[in-house]
């Protein structure tokens, strides 16, 4: 036995309870981090940077994409922060904030994925609002122009690149109730917004191969103290580019000992956004697949009452297990139904089972 | 069953009537395994620190990228390599000092870490997350050896320390933020850790950085490992000598124990046991016997090993730098080894006592065999073995090569030189018995002969303890002559100081040159460099004639300091140039400079090879070198009043030094070097003065049928006494004298063999009478207490127990 | 030559003390020769410890000459033994490490009256002239008796004190030993005290005596 390894494990492992319990586990102690309050102006350019007070935060894009074979992929990029101790003054090392990195490419029959860390104050990973700029290490979602779009999105792992462009006209779209989404009928919440109208152009690398790619992505900025109940245990999320030009964001929160919490939000072609009653979504898994020890349902039906929508939700990929330190599923996937439409879902909490 | 059973119970009720013998056996036994698996456990931990060294981030186990020099940087330059897309980690490096004791920290980026670094073994386990709580924030956790945890509590201005055992014993292990603030250097990192596995990033270093970072590749072999080879010999080679020396007891316990019952086991047989179930009989008691000595041997050992550890872990510091830790953890294995090796041991040395047993007829021949004749032929036997073994000695150390063959060539000499002394002890008592007049002198000679067969094994091992002690002695004298000689001549400057920084380095200079009390300012610089694969530390020193008068050399060309003060030249180090094979006169490319060798110098300790060269000089070739200490010669009488100039005005610390302290510092490594070669001399003396005791111990019992007569003929207890310690103490006198040449040509083999293969240098060859004359009176007086108590006893012996020799039927 | 007076010796055992001699009386003169016979335990070899000396009696005198050896010390009666008595046993007479002729001067040179005449003598009587460069090893046990007796001879002892002394010989070689031993003491006219077992050895000599239980039967 090779001690010495295990100490070095331990050193990587170190932060992780406390950054996978910014998902899992934050339902105490979050009164000395910022408080989410319904109410609250969200303004842009300054809500684009990171928000230290708060405990958690992340840049999420996603991306559908087709290259000029016709073959889709689906490509994430996201920048985690959370901070470790709150009101955190430190500097350099000192800073108590701490970055993840997570990307991942996904085809039909391949999902590549890779993971970064870094320590906050010294600049190997942070965000600015303006101009906009969020990194870690040679990863990077950033501003090309004066402006918030267009934007560059770039990362690559061991097997994989990709070099994207993302732009829109669209102003960010508030999720829940102008900003404020509640996690719980508890009071857990967090400040969401999202930029749902991204197209994408660009290259992606793939077993030593470019190509050119176009597609749509969606980005989600979400910062909280406490976003999660103490009872709940995971969460399916999707976010829905559908043929109608709408967006739609679903979500349910799953509890060991209550039904689970649904939310989720209409976006007109617009970009007017509606909050949903949790009484018309519908979230039905229909099938599972057997992913890394779990199973995990990779086929869903969604409606929603009142919006004309009954659609099949398809994993392009059932095996889209990003085995990252906090593992989650996270893929894209294909409806079919009253409507058609493509986006990603995501996925955590389902235990092992093997 | 029961024939087995009673057969060895009536074996056994022989050592109720004889415990001398038992303990003899057992004590001999215990001490060589004691000595072998103790030295056995210092390898083994030693080795092991090594290896947790070589695979410390502090080590080579991942390359790295790091300015020549070791110079350190900006840690911007390792976020500028990150955000290039170079998986590089940083890591900053210093000492601290605490007390008497200096502490390496490292500091560490648990985050960025390389995979190599963590996934070259298998891991096991819960992970404890909470372990690290407080490692990469306050309060700033640091992680040590249990031992240097304990070393340091109640130590001030130190982060709560965690005990991790895997941890090199002088190394705290910290965040590296917790680092910077320690060493005093914010924002700085000394190297910047790679992944070996990693593809080649898109944006070249050059593009990167401005930075001439430097790619240093992984070193597997683990130069601690080549390095302390030697050392690991040397201590495996006295471990042996001294386990052949506690065989000789065992060998002398069991072959008189057979002589002893010879009678009995004619007996058994006669009585209808076999030859094969004696045989076995008597291996299942040794085997009983030697377990229970191999058990309290390994004990013994661990009680030795435990006792010298420190010094081990002194002396590898001192010679090598090698951390190893002071305290023992050792596997059931080696518990093992000790008692299986107690076991061989045994069994070697009862072999031929075994055989004969086998062997042996029911009825006893009519006759004794003739001591005499017997004497004479193994004599001889012995006198033709030990002409061959030094023979072959002689060809190992003047034509083999390689350290092997050199330890080889000293087993070779110092065994044949043991199985010549009784041949040698032989012929002169021969020689006295011819000189004598006088009846009790006659017989004093005489008898001493006879005696030879008995005390021969032991005379042996206090040969070769005494060999090897002066040897040894010889080499490390002549060693400590000759480093003190050079530490005067090499340390000429009165005041030696390093600054702590650039912005220092010149506000003390422009002070010191406006000193009339400071009469020259000799600064250095250092670089780091590989010539052949060999380290190589680059040395710009300061044309003065400070060096040119005392800097003392093996070789030297004629106007070698003027040729190096112009740059065409360079001096260099006797190890480096015994290890490239140099010559004076020769050129040399050094990291793409030419130059010739001016001067070969000796660089006593250092097991890296070292050039010297014109300061100026050296700034050119190696932009990046980094500044060195810096000598101050100072008027005379005034070092002090400099010294506390210098402490008051500027912040120097412990880099402030005089020569004399510096001196004594240097000395103190160098005793430490040397602490357990001394420490396994005193213990090999032991054992040689216990197998003389045990001799004449068990010798006494079978002299009486040689006394008794004397005594009849009117010679009183009290003279006898006398005689009979008068001829040991001539015996020892006679052994000690013997090993002073032998000592002398351990010593020539190791200083100009051995010392070289492994070192590097050669040493001048000093001869010390004095020494000689401590260890033959220390050899006399052993052997006078060897003897005290069994010719106590004989001088206060019942005459009834005299005169039985003479009524007792045998 | 010997006067012997209530001489008492005990010797310490389990059972309590053993008395072995108790109150003997004994008068040998000058020249005279004496066996001493007995059972074993009859105290023959104890009485003849104490008058050589090697051992101290528990009670009573041993006068040889005027010299009473009861009241000597260790020294005192190693001296005695040095100058004035010889001494011949069954076994470990000689000195192995040691030749035939350094054994035949060895108690003469101690005594310092070492004859170099005498011993050739004695060594061509006893037959031993060949044998002189050998060790004592190389000898068979009638010669290494007669050795022992030829270095008692040496050093012309006032009494001789011989305990079996042709016990480990044939009665051939034994008889030819007694008869060079007898003749010797004849020549030199020395007191002979001999502990035998054997009543055709003890009628050999002048006078015979027997102990029982200690005391003269």
């Amino acid at each position: 036995m090779n001690a010495r390894i295990l100490l070095l494990a331990w050193f990587l492992v170190m932060p992780l309870p406390a950054i996978a319990q910014g998902f899992a586990d934050l339902g105490t102690d979050a009164d000395a981090y910022a408080p989410v309050r319904p109410g609250t102006a969200i303004t842009f350019p300054r809500d684009h940077g990171a928000h230290p007070g708060h405990r958690i935060e992340w840049w999420y894009v996603t991306a559908n994409l087709t290259d000029d074979t016709g073959a889709s992929l689906g490509v994430q990029w996201t920048l985690f922060r959370q901070a470790a101790a709150p009101n955190d003054t430190g500097t350099g090392w000192a800073s108590q904030q701490y970055w993840m990195g997570h990307t991942a490419m996904t085809t039909p029959d391949s999902h590549h994925h890779a993971e970064r860390l870094a320590r906050g104050g010294i600049g190997q990973a942070g965000v600015t609002a303006a101009p906009f700029a969020a990194w870690i290490d040679h990863w990077s979602f950033e501003s090309e122009e004066t402006g918030f779009a267009p934007l560059r999105l770039s990362a690559d792992g061991e097997d994989f690149a990709y070099d994207l462009t993302l732009d829109t006209d669209a102003p960010m779209v508030l999720q829940g109730d102008g900003g404020y989404s509640r996690k719980s009928d508890r009071g857990q919440a967090s400040y969401y917004v999202s930029q749902p109208f991204f197209t994408v152009t660009g290259t992606v690398t793939l077993a030593g191969e470019d190509r050119a790619v176009t597609g749509r992505a969606w980005m989600d900025r979400e910062w909280s103290s406490q976003p999660l109940a103490p009872d709940q245990t995971g969460w399916d999320w999707f976010s829905l580019h559908l043929e109608s030009g709408a967006k739609l964001m679903l979500f349910r929160l799953r509890s060991e000992t209550r039904s689970p919490y649904y939310a989720g939000n209409w976006i007109d072609p617009d970009g007017n956004s509606t909050p949903l009653a949790q009484e018309a979504i519908t979230m039905e898994p229909l099938n599972t697949a057997r992913v890394a020890g779990r199973r995990v349902p990779v086929s869903w039906r969604l409606a929603v009452a009142g919006r004309n929508l009954d659609v099949t939700a398809t994993a392009l990929n059932p095996q889209s297990w990003n085995g990252t330190f906090f593992p989650y599923w996270e893929g894209p996937i294909t409806v079919t139904g009253s409507q058609g439409g493509m986006g990603y879902l995501e996925m955590t909490g389902y235990p092992r089972i093997e | 069953m029961s024939r087995i059973w009673h057969a060895l119970t009536a074996l056994l009720s022989h050592w109720r009537r004889k415990p001398l013998q038992l303990t003899a056996l057992l004590g001999g036994l215990m001490i060589a395994t004691a000595l072998w698996s103790g030295v056995q456990a210092l390898n083994a931990q030693a080795r092991e620190s090594y290896d947790r060294a070589a695979r410390t981030l502090g080590g080579d186990a991942v390359p790295s990228l790091a300015l020549p020099g070791g110079i350190e940087f900006d840690e911007s330059v390792f976020v500028a390599l990150r955000r290039a897309g170079w998986p590089v980690s940083p890591v900053l490096e210093g000492t601290i000092r605490l007390g008497e004791t200096r502490m390496r920290i490292l500091g560490i980026e648990p985050l960025t870490l390389p995979a190599a670094a963590r996934m070259t073994g298998e891991t096991s386990g819960p992970v404890d997350g909470a372990l690290f709580e407080g490692f990469m924030a306050p309060p700033w956790r640091a992680f040590a050896h249990p031992d240097t945890v304990a070393a340091l509590a109640g130590e001030e201005g130190l982060p709560p320390l965690t005990a991790q055992r895997d941890l090199a014993p002088t190394l705290l292990m910290m965040d590296i933020g917790a680092a910077q603030a320690m060493l005093d250097s914010p924002g700085r990192i000394s190297r910047l850790l790679l992944d070996p596995g990693m593809s080649a990033p898109a944006t070249p270093l050059a593009q990167a950085t401005d930075l001439p970072l430097e790619w240093r590749e992984t070193d597997t072999q683990g130069d601690l490992d080549r390095l302390t080879k030697s050392f690991h010999l040397n201590l495996t080679a006295f471990g042996l000598l001294a386990f052949l020396v506690g065989l000789f007891i065992v060998y002398s316990a069991i072959a008189l124990a057979f002589e002893q019952r010879l009678p009995m086991l004619r007996t058994l047989r006669a009585l209808g046991i076999s030859a094969r179930m004696l045989t076995g009989v008597l291996l299942v008691e040794l085997l009983t016997l030697s377990l229970l000595a191999g058990i309290a041997g390994v004990v013994g050992g661990y009680v030795i090993a435990a006792a010298l550890m420190p010094d081990v872990a002194a002396s590898l510091d001192g010679l090598y730098g090698a951390d190893v830790p002071g305290t023992l953890s050792l596997e059931l294995s080696w518990w093992l080894a000790g008692i299986a090796i107690s076991v061989l041991g045994a069994m070697g040395a009862a072999g031929y006592s075994l055989l004969k047993t086998y062997r042996m007829p029911p009825l006893a021949s009519a006759r004794r065999q003739a001591w005499r004749a017997a004497q004479r032929g193994w004599l001889r036997v012995q006198g033709a073995l030990a002409v061959l073994l030094l023979i072959a000695a002689a060809v190992l150390m003047l034509f083999a090569e390689g350290l092997v063959a050199g330890f080889a060539g000293l087993a070779a000499l110092l065994l044949g030189a043991a199985l010549l002394l009784p041949p040698a002890l032989a012929l002169i008592l021969r020689a006295g018995q011819g000189a004598a007049r006088g009846p009790i002198a006659q017989w004093f000679w005489a008898d001493a002969q006879q005696q030879l067969s008995g005390l021969s094994l032991a005379l042996m091992a206090l040969l070769l303890a005494l060999g090897a002690n002066i040897g040894v002695g010889t080499m490390v004298n002549g060693f400590r002559d000759t480093f003190t000689n050079w530490l005067d001549q090499r340390l000429v400057a009165e005041v030696y100081y390093n600054a702590r920084s650039d912005e220092d380095a010149a506000t003390i200079r422009a002070w010191a040159l406006a000193q009339d009390d400071i009469t020259a300012l000799l600064p250095t610089l250092n670089a780091t460099t590989r010539m052949d694969g060999l380290p190589v530390t680059v040395v710009g020193y300061t044309d003065h004639p400070t060096y040119r008068t005392s800097w003392p050399m093996v070789a030297i060309a004629p106007d070698a300091f003027d040729r190096v003060a112009t740059g065409e030249a360079v001096f260099a180090s006797e190890q480096l140039a015994t290890r490239l094979s140099l010559s004076v006169g020769q050129t040399i490319e050094i990291d793409g400079w030419t130059a010739t060798v001016a001067g070969i110098y000796p660089d006593y300790g250092n097991p890296k090879g070292q050039i010297s060269a014109e300061i100026t000089t050296i700034a050119k070739v190696f932009p990046t070198a980094r500044r060195g200490g810096t000598g101050l010669r100072v008027a005379e009488g005034r070092t002090q009043a400099v010294i506390s100039a210098m402490r008051e005005r500027f912040d120097l610390g412990d880099n402030l030094i005089d020569q004399a302290a510096l001196k004594g510092y240097s000395k103190g490594v160098f005793e430490d070097t040397f602490a357990v070669t001394a420490a396994l001399n005193v213990l090999t003396m032991g054992v040689a003065g216990f197998a003389l005791f045990m001799s004449l111990l068990t010798l006494s019992e079978m002299r009486l049928p040689q006394l008794a007569p004397l005594w009849a003929a009117g010679v009183t207890r009290r003279g006898l006494a006398g005689l009979e310690l008068l001829k040991t103490l001539a015996m020892a006198l006679f052994t000690a004298l013997l090993a002073i040449p032998l000592g002398l040509a351990v010593a020539w083999c190791l200083v100009a063999v051995v010392n070289v293969q492994a070192f590097g240098w050669r040493l001048p060859f000093h001869l010390f009478p004095g020494q000689w004359a401590a260890l033959v009176a220390l050899a006399v007086l052993t052997a006078g207490l060897a003897a005290l108590w069994p010719i106590n006893s004989l001088r206060r012996m019942p005459p009834v127990r005299l005169v039985r020799v003479f009524t007792d039927e045998r | 030559m010997l006067t012997i007076r209530t001489l008492a010796k005990a010797y310490p055992t389990p059972q309590g003390p053993l008395a072995v001699l108790r109150g003997l009386d004994l008068d040998v003169g000058a020249g005279q020769s004496l066996s001493l016979m007995g059972e074993s335990g009859s105290g023959k070899s104890t009485l003849l410890h104490l008058v050589a000396g090697l051992d101290s009696a528990d009670g009573g005198s041993i006068h040889v000459g005027e010299t009473d050896i009861t009241r000597l010390d260790d020294a005192g009666r190693a001296a005695l033994r040095r100058q004035r008595i010889g001494l011949v046993f069954q076994q470990f007479n000689l000195i192995p490490s040691l030749t035939v002729a350094a054994n035949l001067a060895f108690q003469a040179r101690i005594a310092g009256r070492h004859d170099p005449a005498w011993q050739n003598t004695l060594a061509d009587r006893l037959g031993l002239t060949d044998l002189q460069d050998r060790y004592p090893e190389q000898l068979s046990g009638g010669q290494q008796q007669r050795v022992a007796i030829g270095r008692t001879f040496a050093m012309r002892p006032d009494l001789i004190l011989a305990d079996e002394p042709t016990g480990n010989l044939d009665e051939e070689s034994g008889d030819a030993v007694m008869h060079l031993a007898l003749n010797l003491v004849a020549q030199t006219g020395c007191t002979f005290l001999m502990v035998t077992h054997s009543a055709r050895l003890a009628g050999m000599l002048d006078r015979q005596v027997t102990l029982v239980q200690g005391r003269l039967a």
